[in-house]
């Protein structure tokens, strides 16, 4: 059998995990080398084990680990208020889904019932969380394409967004905003004028980004066509997010099963329908433009005044009733979830977080990797905006 | 509707609606795959969002639990399937989902639980030459292991959080908050 049509026959059927034939890694033919833990276009420790025929990619094995911390285990041995200080840091782009499901299981569980206002300004910070993230994957994206400019663009500009969450939450990175009942602060004076003032910049940029870099002939001739997902591959992989959008699929939790305030707020869900990597770039692009969208909308429907936290016990006599819940939002990468299971003690019993990652970065990067050429798969990679710390947790 | 006719075909039990979007179920060992793969083909649960354990040390068992979404119905659907802690063996649901396997790697390696013919299953997923108790098991001492591993360093001491801020908050009752 041919390389080509041992490619062939991988792709057609989205359930084959080994090549036909081992390769005979003594011929000389093949070369194995290794991308990652530690490279510029991985977005973040994982490494890529690389088999090549010439600089096309033959085989592709990942390995996870390098950032693992046993998350899910600490959190089994430590009081419900001091998993605060460790679920953010499970997706360090993104900390803020963590905090908001870590609190929202508790009180699924505990029948707790939030004020209107702290859903309305954790709908705030998780659509500033999801354009500081977006920000960050544009430069990463367009860096991965050598086009260097974009990511000191974006990266200035996330810096902008993390200004307005030190002022709103105390932290640049890690919030630990959103605890169970609310919220800890309601805005500091004067936080709309400043925050739609960071919007204007951050839409402006936008509209330079999709100049430079979207209709740009190189980033164009390399996106275009390069890692395509064929609609068998959607629900067979479990793919969600942009990552399923860029495919023509629409689904967005926050449109199906909306949570917080999302069904007050107007947004269409948008799709594309390139299914490679150029489209999927595209869907994230306009998904920053629509958070910043969402923001505006958030600053300007926001009660400016009652309470922000329900009336809680100390949290040092936390119990959570015994129970078992999984909620899930909408994250720049598709369903975020958590998993918890309590049995009425002050230590939660198991929680299991569903990042999209874990999907997307093991089997369907191994999957989409065979046939790509060396040169591409930093960008295939990053096209699939994959969070490492979130797989191993 | 659903339910009845899974309880009358597969016998299962302990049907709780956690919330509006999720129902949580439970079905015996050597019927789990069945199940499972008739809620995909014809229940339309098409979409696997985790598969994930929880160790009932005090029972003796694992509970391995399938959580499945519905697009159709906007439904979550978690099946719990108990299996034995001694010997833990279940049928592989690989054939099923593509990313199944990876998750079925992780048990393996977090628990020690056997997933016969999932592909690549006893490769090793976070943890490189590890030769202890699967460390997400209930009796794994994440203390003793650390302990023993890494030593103790000088000047670090942690403190109960609780018997801290009574002292810091009530130093005249001896620590007495009432």
């Amino acid at each position: 059998m041919t390389l080509s049509e041992q490619q062939f026959s991988r792709n057609a059927d989205p359930f084959n995990y080994e090549l036909p034939e081992p390769l005979d890694m003594a011929s000389g033919k093949y070369v194995k080398i290794w991308q990652g833990p530690q490279h510029p276009g991985i977005t973040g420790n994982m490494s890529l084990e690389l088999t090549l025929d010439g600089d096309t990619i033959v085989d592709c094995k990942t390995h996870v680990g390098y950032l693992h911390r046993g998350f899910e285990k600490l959190m089994e041995g430590r009081t419900f208020i001091q998993n605060f200080t460790v679920v953010c840091r499970i997706a360090v782009p993104e900390p803020a889904f963590n905090e908001y499901l870590y609190a929202k299981a508790i009180e699924d569980i505990s029948g707790l019932e939030v004020p209107e206002r702290a859903d309305w300004l954790r709908t705030l910070n998780l659509e500033m969380m999801r354009l500081a993230s977006f920000m960050m994957w544009i430069g990463g994206m367009s860096g991965t394409f050598g086009l260097y400019t974009v990511p000191n663009w974006t990266i200035a500009c996330r810096d902008y967004v993390l200004d307005l969450f030190e002022e709103m939450t105390g932290g640049r990175i890690y919030h630990m905003y959103m605890v169970p009942g609310g919220v800890r602060a309601p805005l500091p004076e004067g936080f709309a004028e400043r925050a739609i003032k960071v919007m204007d910049i951050a839409d402006k940029l936008i509209n330079q980004i999709e100049k430079v870099m979207f209709n740009n002939a190189v980033f164009k001739a390399r996106a275009k066509g390069l890692g395509v997902i064929t609609p068998d591959l959607i629900d067979a992989y479990g793919i969600v997010g942009p990552n399923a959008r860029g495919c023509g699929i629409k689904r967005d939790l926050r449109k199906d099963e909306p949570y917080l305030l999302y069904d007050q707020l107007d947004f269409d869900v948008i799709t594309a329908t390139g299914s490679d990597a150029y489209d999927r770039g595209l869907v994230r692009l306009e998904e920053t433009r629509q958070s910043i969208d969402l923001i505006r909308q958030c600053l300007k429907n926001m009660p400016t005044d009652g309470a922000f936290q329900a009336d809680m016990p100390n949290v040092l006599h936390w119990k959570v009733p015994a129970g078992e819940t999984y909620v899930k939002a909408e994250c720049t990468r598709g369903e975020y979830g958590y998993y918890m299971v309590t049995d009425g003690t002050e230590y939660v019993r198991r929680i299991h977080v569903r990042g999209p990652s874990y999907t997307h970065a093991i089997s369907l990067m191994e999957r989409l990797a065979v046939g790509t050429n060396i040169a591409d798969i930093a960008g295939l990679m990053v096209s699939l905006h994959t969070y490492p710390p979130e797989i191993e947790r | 509707m659903l339910l009845e006719r899974l309880t009358k075909e597969f016998g299962i039990t302990d049907i709780v609606e956690r919330h509006a979007r999720m129902t949580t179920i439970k079905v015996d060992k050597d019927k789990g795959e069945r199940l499972i793969r008739e809620l995909r083909d014809r229940e339309g649960y098409v979409h696997l969002s985790f598969v994930a354990c929880v160790d009932y040390i005090e029972r003796g068992v694992f509970s391995i639990i399938y959580m499945l979404h519905s697009y159709d119905e906007k439904k979550d659907l978690g099946i719990h399937i108990e299996v034995d802690r001694e010997n833990p063996e279940m049928t592989s649901i690989h054939t099923l989902w593509a990313q199944a396997w990876t998750y079925q790697r992780e048990l393996r390696e977090m628990y020690g639980i056997n997933f016969p013919g999932s592909p690549r299953v006893d490769e090793e997923f976070c943890l490189e030459g590890w030769d202890q108790m699967p460390p997400m098991r209930r009796d794994f001492d994440t203390r003793k292991y650390s302990d023993e591993q890494f030593g103790h360093r000088e000047g670090r001491a942690s403190e109960d959080p609780r018997e801290h801020m009574k002292a810091k908050l009530y130093p005249n009752r001896g620590g007495d908050e009432q």
